[in-house]
């Protein structure tokens, strides 16, 4: 039995009244590639970024290589022989990899020592692991792979022995990744340990020895890898939750009210985010978008409603063409009846310095109701806003309030009253419920689901499956951009988890 | 964890901050006064006294105050669209040019009446052109607004200096200077309403633009708050992301106040120019633009706190300029220091204090400071 290179006993972490890390027990041994999986928000960050120093255990244990350390910052970590490698990279972009290298560990003034002497060290790394880049060259025209060589040659520049990489695929094409679970093997060759936190099951089982489970902030089980399968660990995951189960009738779908066709979308780096999607949605369903967060889905919800440029396909609203080339007029898809509840309300359903009755208008302020002439008309809006208080049991039901005020589930109700109030023939959500108390919860479904029976199409994106699964008529599964299947609403969790984790349909069900 | 900026009631974030804030700006300029060998506490009376002890002192003030209120006004109704004009200085300059158009055009023809109502629309107009450039690089191409409009600013001092020496200069006259304008294009003082109280002025620029202003503060409450451009401009001020999700167009939004701002700027021409000087001479702006930033921050871009505060620069004006005369070691240049501390305290420094009082103030009575309001009621 290999020595643990580190221990993590009872480890909880509260943020609020969230609770990330609940007596979270893990033991890597020295010498192994140890995997962490989990859907986002499971806690696994939380806890590397505890270990790394960056966030503090309100109480728990780590030992390093045995012995009970405390780590206060990064730089304990560092002296403790953690490196960590992030999902967004710590590099200044300007500077080229010599000068990233050294960063923080200059020793002297002048840099030319040390310049030199992290030139002859880092040669020696490079042969050493087979990690080759051209200590010269300008991060910001490295490639990402090489960005992230770079990254881990930093921490093995400071003498990393356990490295900790937090989703280091998340930005990498198929190819680089396999060149970086090459270098991951060979670091481990050489006695390095290596922890690979990811949600990508098949990356698990490509290179990890043991795997941890985690979910909703607690570690459900630790497998050696060899010895489980892709549908254990999938179930793992997402777990056999009580569901939150809305009472509905049998859907009656109508005309097909939006359809997209071929939508193709990039993101500013020129990543295809949206690949070839194609689906129509009726009126009188709910068709919902399940897929692990970052596979395109907000891109897709984006693209329809105006605010993102698509590279090519054809979406059509009530049977007419929404403009792609992200010059469209929001405000005109609002009045052809596409009202839209985004994904991140802090920043884009709401403002939240505005009072809630200022919100209560947004996007909508255009409309005569709610003008007289060129000035707004308070009365109007606030009256307005208390109608939707009522209505949506808003509380405080204070419209002078500010939106910051609001607790999260109260702040999507006020998105969700704007757009819902609006009598739209479509209506897209994202993420109904992030960050919402489990009272609303409900509330916001039997909203949607009261839409569906008024004839409306509404198209729901959400990384919640239990929330897909009790809400949708249909499911689509995003993964890599793709709809990679649709199931309905009595699909099982492992299913449709195994989709999402963007193994075949056929590998799942053998 | 608190959020950097979290509640205070109104009257301390309103009151209590900027008093201190300006409190300490005194006291540091006190200590810099005794540095020079002066007494700071005579110095403080000289300055008060000057600019409000009598009624010269109180219409200087507030012709200077005028100044401020269009200039702090042009400021705050950019930055309530997140745009920060340093062109105000630039846009104020280019204004003077057409008032100057109008009123050498006009005044030996048409009564002041006609002739102000004119000059305000093209003082506004060329003004407003002034910020358009800016803004529809920054709309358009991405170029910051920060460096344009202070790009503008020199490009109007060239501009400005090639007129009058030139064109604008009337023949054999030395002077960089336009001719000065008739009687038809003098605007009527207000010094009578402080005479109406009692006091005694000898001879001060007080004019009508006060008034003016005082209106344009209003206009720019109720264009801020109650209309429909400015909730779009504010919406796009807090988040340009909520603004394109609700289908507010960004180069529109960024256009239009960026020309209402480089009015309100052309507008503070016309009190020098009209009100005081009769002409248009080389730099006659000098660094009111620069004070306007000063002041919409301190005023916290409310056209009430601006107002309050363009009356205290003016105050700083005007009692600094009597202070420098009273007192031979305190220089023209020292009352800049003051001026310059206050803005550095009020403006720059503006937050220095307030975790500090934020801790007071939740140890004293933590409902003050919403500690228990809305939590726990979530639904």
């Amino acid at each position: 039995m290999a020595q643990a290179a580190i221990e993590l006993i009872g480890i909880d972490k509260s943020f609020g009244a969230v609770r990330a890390n609940r007596d979270i027990n893990l033991e890597v041994a020295r010498g192994t590639i140890h995997g962490i999986v989990g859907e986002n928000g499971a806690g696994k960050s939380t806890l590397m970024s505890i270990l790394y120093g960056f966030y503090q255990a309100d109480s728990g244990e780590i030992r390093v290589g045995g012995k009970p350390v405390s780590i206060h910052t990064s730089n304990d970590a560092i002296a403790l022989g953690i490196g960590m490698v992030h999902q967004h990279f710590m590099l200044v972009d300007n500077f080229t990899v010599l000068e990233n290298i050294i960063l923080g560990a200059e020793s002297d003034a002048l840099l030319k020592k040390s310049i030199a002497k992290a030139r002859s060290e880092l040669e020696r790394l490079e042969r050493e692991y087979g990690l080759e880049v051209d200590p010269d060259a300008i991060i910001e025209e490295l490639p990402v792979g090489l960005q992230q060589r770079v990254e881990i040659l930093k921490a093995l520049y400071r003498g990393a022995e356990i490295l900790i990489l937090d989703e280091p695929t998340g930005v990498l094409t198929p190819a680089e990744a396999d060149h970086l679970f090459r270098i991951l093997k060979q670091l481990k060759e050489q006695g390095k340990t290596i922890v690979l936190i990811t949600h990508k099951l098949r990356e698990i089982m490509a290179i990890t020895d043991t795997v941890s489970v985690m979910r909703q902030g607690t570690m459900v089980a630790t497998r050696v890898t060899k010895e489980t399968t892709v549908g254990e660990l999938a179930e793992l995951m997402v777990g056999r939750r009580v569901l939150l189960r809305v009472e509905k009738g049998e859907s009656e779908a109508g005309a097909i009210k939006l359809s997209v066709k071929n939508l193709t979308v990039k993101d500013s780096r020129g990543v295809t985010m949206v690949d070839d999607v194609s689906f129509d949605v009726r009126g009188g369903e709910i068709v919902g978008i399940a897929g692990v967060a970052g596979n395109g889905q907000s891109e897709l919800l984006e693209a329809i409603s105006g605010i993102r440029h698509a590279v090519s396909g054809e979406v059509m609203l009530e049977g007419k063409p929404i403009d792609l080339t992200g010059k469209a007029d929001p405000g005109e898809l609002r009045d052809r009846g596409l009202a839209h509840v985004p994904e991140d309300r802090h920043h884009v359903g709401l403002v939240l310095a505005f009072e809630e009755n200022e919100n209560s208008i947004l996007g909508y302020h255009d409309d005569e109701r709610y003008l007289k002439g060129p000035f707004l008309n308070v009365d109007a809006i606030m009256a307005d806003a208390k109608d939707k208080i009522e209505k949506y049991d808003i509380r405080p039901g204070n419209p002078r309030l500010k939106t910051a005020n609001f607790s999260g589930g109260n702040q999507q109700k006020i998105v969700l009253a704007r757009e819902m109030e609006q009598d739209p023939g479509v209506l897209i959500v994202g993420q109904p419920t992030r960050g919402v108390d489990v009272g609303a919860i409900e509330f916001i479904h039997k909203r949607l689901i009261a839409m569906r029976d008024q004839g409306k199409a509404v198209l729901v994106v959400s990384v919640e499956l239990d929330e897909i699964r009790s809400l949708s008529d249909r499911i689509l599964v995003m993964f890599a951009g793709r709809v990679v299947g649709e199931r309905g609403p009595d699909a099982t969790e492992g299913e449709l988890g195994l989709l999402m984790a963007g193994v075949e349909h056929q590998e799942a069900a053998q | 964890m608190s959020t950097p900026y979290a509640k205070l009631p109104a009257w301390a974030d309103y009151g209590l901050i900027p008093l201190i804030n300006l409190s300490i700006a005194f006291v540091v300029a006190g200590f810099v006064v005794m540095l020079v060998g002066e007494n700071p506490f005579r110095a403080a009376v000289i300055l008060v006294e000057g600019a409000f002890g009598k009624g010269t002192g109180i219409a200087f003030t507030l012709f200077y105050a005028t100044t401020f209120i269009f200039t702090g006004l042009s400021v705050a109704v950019a930055a309530h669209c997140s745009l920060f004009n340093i062109g105000t200085e630039g846009q104020a300059y280019i204004g003077g040019l057409g008032i100057a158009l109008v009123c050498l055009s006009f005044d030996s023809v048409l009564p002041w009446w006609v002739i102000f109502p004119i000059a305000i629309v093209a003082a506004a107009a060329f003004g407003a052109l002034w910020g358009l450039i800016p803004a529809y690089l920054q709309a358009k191409r991405g170029s910051h607004i920060v460096i344009t409009t202070i790009m503008f600013n020199f490009i109007a001092a060239s501009v400005m200096v090639y007129l009058l020496v030139g064109a604008l200069k009337p023949a054999g006259s030395q002077a960089p200077q336009t001719r000065n304008f008739l009687a038809g294009a003098e605007l009527p003082k207000l010094n009578w309403v402080i005479e109406l109280f009692g006091a005694k002025i000898r001879s001060a620029p007080l004019n009508i633009c006060f008034l003016l202003a005082l209106v344009m503060a209003f206009l720019v409450w109720l264009l801020i708050w109650r209309t429909r451009l400015g909730y779009e401009m504010r919406t796009y001020g807090h988040s340009p992301k909520a603004a394109r999700y609700a289908g507010i167009s960004e180069t529109r939004i960024i256009i239009t106040a960026m020309m209402i701002s480089g009015a309100l700027a052309g507008m503070m021409a016309l009190n020098p120019v009209m009100g005081d000087q009769h002409n248009v001479a080389i730099d006659f702006v000098s660094g009111a633009g620069y004070v306007g930033i000063a002041v919409a921050l301190m005023g916290r871009l409310h056209p009430v706190g601006i107002v309050l505060a363009a009356i205290l620069f003016g105050m700083l004006y005007q009692g600094g300029a009597e202070l420098a005369f009273e007192m031979p070691a305190i220089s023209r240049d020292m009352i800049v220091i003051i001026q310059g501390l206050v803005i550095l305290f009020a403006g720059a420094l503006e937050h220095m204090f307030r975790p500090y009082i934020q801790t007071l103030f939740a140890s004293l009575s933590p409902k003050s400071v919403g500690m228990q309001t809305v939590k726990g009621t979530g639904a």
